[in-house]
């Protein structure tokens, strides 16, 4: 517990290159909020459970509070701020705003990376899958209607329906 | 009269054509979330911050023999370590979490931390500040407190027994408080009554998971002897009071500031003593300190509520006609009534609000409010109701049941009339501008209830089981300084002040008391100011959340804001329009009362024809005072303070509906589908309304159906992860209708009433409604929240 052990990682984040001595005992999000500041992902329970923390690694979601920042060696990381600056999910940020899907907003950077996923795969989905996909992704305010209504809105018009 | 739809007779002033009343604009803050932009108080980091971490009470009840800290100042990054004894010393005074206007009430003074004993598992007992917050929970780990287990109260049913260990010496037993109202004649209208049936209610504990846990920064600066308070709050004013009054630090020297906050529902309206020994931690170390609670942390000591047992009759004749209700309400609070709005409020409610909707003469209720060894129960979302409604709509369900008639037919004939208002209620409370009529026919319609029941019949030939639940309510917002706060001694305002000031570019700055926490109260208050001063949406920006900025207000609580918060904002708007007319006047040698502001131009109010832009109106009046006559002083700020006169709620009212399925197999409910109809009164921002009684309602429904903070025998807290308690995901949840009727307030020019907590109350009550109508086949009933499959089955009597 005095130790505190570190090792040295180099991972891409958001296309940037990062090299970074980093204590071992620390999650991903605490690396990505804490030494790069990133404080787009947030932190609901570090338990795996709430999906606030959601970002992608290597093209995959994961729980960024269930992954060790030394996991991430040789990664590549992309958070809602990454998201954001290419424009992956401009339409969808814009339905989220123009559909008030969020509240508090803190569940949304996680949920909008969740809800990417789904979009990616580019597959028509009824409200009953799109709200099976997001129940990884808890949200204590909306309800989840406004959700719904803003990912299927987003997801229909991609595919010109 | 139900104001649905405004014709050319009733139009109004947001009615005009540059009203942004009754529109939907986005949220600006909504932009920033999405982008991952937002600021938590985790996002802020200052320079020299360091990081707190509790040492809790692992025992309901304990005695604290010893506390070495040795090892723990030695960890590496540790600056302080601090025990509850080394804080009470520099504590004012203990908090007292007692009220004047709840006669008789009891509670123990309270530290921020425990001292020479701990009353509840999770009670902070040592705060540790270090270099990072991994440092600090270790250092804590290091702590060693010799405990000695003391007796612990865990069960509120056998706490007022006389075997019961007492938990305050000084209290003499366990009671908190005792209420009792009673009007008419209970027991003669029972004797009357066609039939009289009683049902005893179990509501569990259950607690308000805020997705972002408590957080915070204290900044103390000792140089200047001011504390900086960064924290995820709803109510700065009095967390300056508070701070400032726990540990003697001249209110005017303590700023709050909360930024963006994620998630709140009544939750962060109280005192938390991890967060007063984070200040004073910053205080004696001269350095900024950040207490962030995880998610363990929330579970054992965020405020809980709402456990409660309810034993409730009603009496009814053969006709429908309600003649009596009778409750009697047993609240399990904490091991202290929570300091400063107390533990007792949300019995309190129980009684005021219970059988609200309808026209028995006769109400009897009753309180008994227990201490336990657990954290204190206090306001969460909807505070009290949630329990009164579901007590109140299942006795009239059962009434319907035994009369075979329909639940919407003995509703129908129980409500009270939306044209006979002012009234009071059963409990005493006079209401005024209610539409329970015109919402339940609403509601009807909305849900095509006939075709719904055609359905049920259908299907239940096949064996699927499904209900169908309606819930009328009343739902108490906005109180009023004559209620609870104010006349009650809490330091806690029921009024609310905006102050708006034009700027020399014209554009207008409009700083309100009341607080966002994502409802989209800044946007509200946005679309108030430029509709009462007659300026683009654009050009107003809304500051709140920081008491440097902003003027003495009660932050938002109790579906305040839009109530008080925006007739303060529209007043003080309307007023700055009247100081610009008279400096334009002036200007254009006219009179002002000729002159109106459109679109942020200065017109004739006649024809339209523009006159001067409020951009020159700035630049005069900031710059070239000389163009203006010496009897014309522009201040160009206003503030202008609202408070409810005479009334201690503004209430509102509405009706749910639920359709759901149960598998009478496995106990598993699943819901369908969800309708509300409300009536908050004027609706400024309709798709934000919707939103907040959505939101609401899924709140209600988590409590209803999954949501339980379980204790043993010890009250050792069995599920305090989100892996074990359980909060509504999107797949559980249906789509929810939602619609209104707009009956404005009188109390106001504004007329809007609370919404925040429509969607909570009614929930549980529609939702075991249904869950109840789909068993009636099986003559099973559930009275037990949460309706677990367990509970379900338990109730079909396979378990
Ligand atoms: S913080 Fe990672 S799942 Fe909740
Ligand atoms: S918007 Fe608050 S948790 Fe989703």
């Amino acid at each position: 517990m005095t130790g505190e052990e570190t090792t040295e990682i180099t991972l891409t984040v958001n296309g940037e290159r990062i090299a970074r001595r980093v204590r071992v005992r620390e999650h991903l999000v605490d690396f990505l909020r804490g030494e790069l500041q990133l404080t787009g992902s947030h932190l609901g329970c570090e338990h795996g459970i709430c999906g606030a923390c959601s970002v992608r690694v290597d093209g995959v979601v994961v729980r960024g509070c269930l992954m060790l920042a030394v996991q991430a060696d040789g990664a590549e990381v992309t958070t809602i701020e990454g998201l954001t600056d290419t424009g992956e999910i401009a339409d969808l940020q814009a339905a989220f705003v123009e559909r008030n899907a969020l509240q508090c907003g803190f569940c949304s950077p996680g949920m909008l990376v969740t809800a990417a996923d789904l979009l990616k795969a580019a597959k028509p989905a009824t409200r009953e899958e799109i709200r099976n996909f997001l129940s990884g992704n808890f949200c204590r305010c909306t309800g989840y209607h406004a959700i719904v209504d803003a990912v299927e809105t987003t997801l229909n018009k991609r595919l010109g329906r | 009269m139900a104001n649905d739809i405004p014709t050319k007779a009733t139009l109004t002033p947001f009615d005009r054509p540059n009203s942004y009343v009754g529109r939907n604009l986005s949220r600006p803050g909504a932009r920033r979330a999405v982008a991952g932009r937002g600021t938590y108080t985790d996002d802020v980091v200052l320079p020299r911050m360091l990081h707190g971490a509790c040492v809790r009470s692992p025992y309901a009840h304990a005695k604290i023999v010893r506390i070495d800290t040795t090892a723990a100042r030695k960890a590496p990054g540790v600056a302080l370590v601090m025990t509850g004894a080394e804080l009470a010393k520099r504590c004012t005074a203990p908090w007292m979490g007692t009220l004047k206007v709840f006669e008789g009430m009891k509670s123990a003074p309270q530290y921020p931390m425990a001292v020479d004993r701990a009353c509840w598992q999770g009670e902070p007992v040592v705060f540790i500040a270090a270099r990072t917050r991994a440092e600090a929970e270790d250092a804590a780990e290091l702590v060693e407190v010799a405990w000695e287990e003391l007796p612990v109260v865990a069960e509120k049913k056998t706490a007022l027994d006389p075997k019961t260990p007492v938990l305050h010496a000084s209290l003499g037993d366990n009671l908190a408080f005792r209420k009792l109202i009673d009007t008419g004649d209970v027991e003669a209208a029972f004797k009357a009554a066609d039939h009289v049936i009683e049902e005893t209610f179990e509501f569990g504990r259950h607690t308000a998971v805020s997705l972002e846990p408590r957080s915070m920064i204290a900044d103390w600066n000792p140089a200047n002897e001011r504390l900086a308070v960064y924290i995820s709050n709803q109510v700065p004013h009095m967390m300056q009071y508070l701070f400032s009054r726990t540990l003697g630090v001249p209110e005017h020297n303590v700023r709050v500031v909360s930024h963006d906050v994620g998630g709140s529902f009544g939750m962060k309206i109280h005192s938390y003593g991890d967060e007063v020994a984070a200040c004073a931690a910053s205080m004696m170390l001269g350095r900024p300190v950040k207490f962030i609670a995880d998610r363990l942390e929330s579970f054992l000591t965020d405020i809980h509520a709402r456990e409660n047992t309810v034993r409730a009759k009603i009496g009814f004749n053969k006709d429908g006609t309600i003649t009596a209700f009778d409750i009697d309400d047993l609240s399990g609070i904490g091991a202290y009534s929570q300091y400063p709005r107390t533990s007792v409020f949300e019995a309190n409610q129980i009684l005021n609000i219970t059988a609200g909707p309808y026209k028995h003469p006769n109400y009897r209720a009753r309180a008994t409010v227990v201490y336990m060894n657990k954290v204190p129960t206090s306001q969460y979302r909807a505070v009290g109701h949630p329990i009164g409604i579901t007590v109140a709509e299942a006795l009239v369900d059962r009434a319907a049941e035994t009369l075979g008639m329909d639940p919407v037919e003995i509703r129908r004939r129980n409500v009270m009339e939306d044209n006979s208002y002012p009234r009071l209620t059963g409990s005493g409370i006079k209401v005024l501008d209610l539409s329970h009529q015109a919402c339940l026919e609403k509601l009807v319609r909305l849900m095509d209830y006939d075709a719904l029941r055609a359905e049920q019949a259908l299907l239940r030939n096949k064996g699927i089981w499904r209900g169908i639940g309606i819930a009328a309510f009343i739902k108490g917002t906005a109180p009023g300084p004559q209620g609870l706060y104010g006349a009650g001694g809490a330091p806690i305002a029921a009024q609310d002040a905006c102050t708006i000031k034009l700027e020399p570019s014209g554009n207008v700055i409009c700083a309100v008391g009341v607080s966002e926490q994502g409802q989209g109260v800044d946007t509200v208050m946005q679309q108030i100011a430029a509709t009462g001063l007659g300026v683009p949406f654009e050009s107003v920006r809304v500051i709140s959340g920081d008491t440097e900025t902003t003027p003495y207000g009660g932050g938002t609580y109790a579906s305040r804001a839009t109530a008080i918060g925006g007739e303060a904002t529209y007043q003080a708007a309307r007023k700055l329009r009247a100081e610009i007319l008279v400096i334009a006047g002036a200007l254009l040698q006219s009179d002002p009362k000729v002159l109106d502001i459109r679109n942020g131009v200065v017109v004739d109010a006649a024809n339209g024809t523009l006159r001067i832009p409020l951009s020159e109106i700035g630049r005069i009046g900031h710059f070239q005072l000389g163009e203006l006559p010496n009897d014309v002083q522009p201040t160009l700020s206003v503030t202008h303070r609202y408070r409810l006169l005479d009334l201690p709620y503004i209430f509102t009212n509405g009706i749910h509906g639920a359709y759901v399925e149960v598998d009478v197999d496995t106990g598993f409910i699943r819901h369908l589908k969800h309708w509300v109809v409300e009536d908050c009164g004027r609706i400024i921002n309709p798709q934000l309304a919707d939103e907040q009684v959505r939101g609401g309602a899924v709140q209600g429904l988590g409590g209803a159906l999954y949501e339980h903070c379980i204790y043993d025998e010890n009250a050792q807290l069995q599920n305090g992860t989100l892996a074990d308690y359980i909060i509504p995901m999107a797949v559980e949840m249906p789509d929810i209708v939602v619609d209104h009727v707009q009956t404005p307030t009188g109390q106001s020019e504004l007329g809007a009433k609370g919404a925040g907590e429509s969607g909570t109350g009614a929930a549980p009550g529609v939702i075991m409604g249904a869950v109840n109508d789909a068993l009636r086949p099986f003559g099973a009933r559930v009275t037990i929240q949460p309706m677990t499959p367990e509970v379900v089955l338990q109730a079909l009597g396979k378990l």
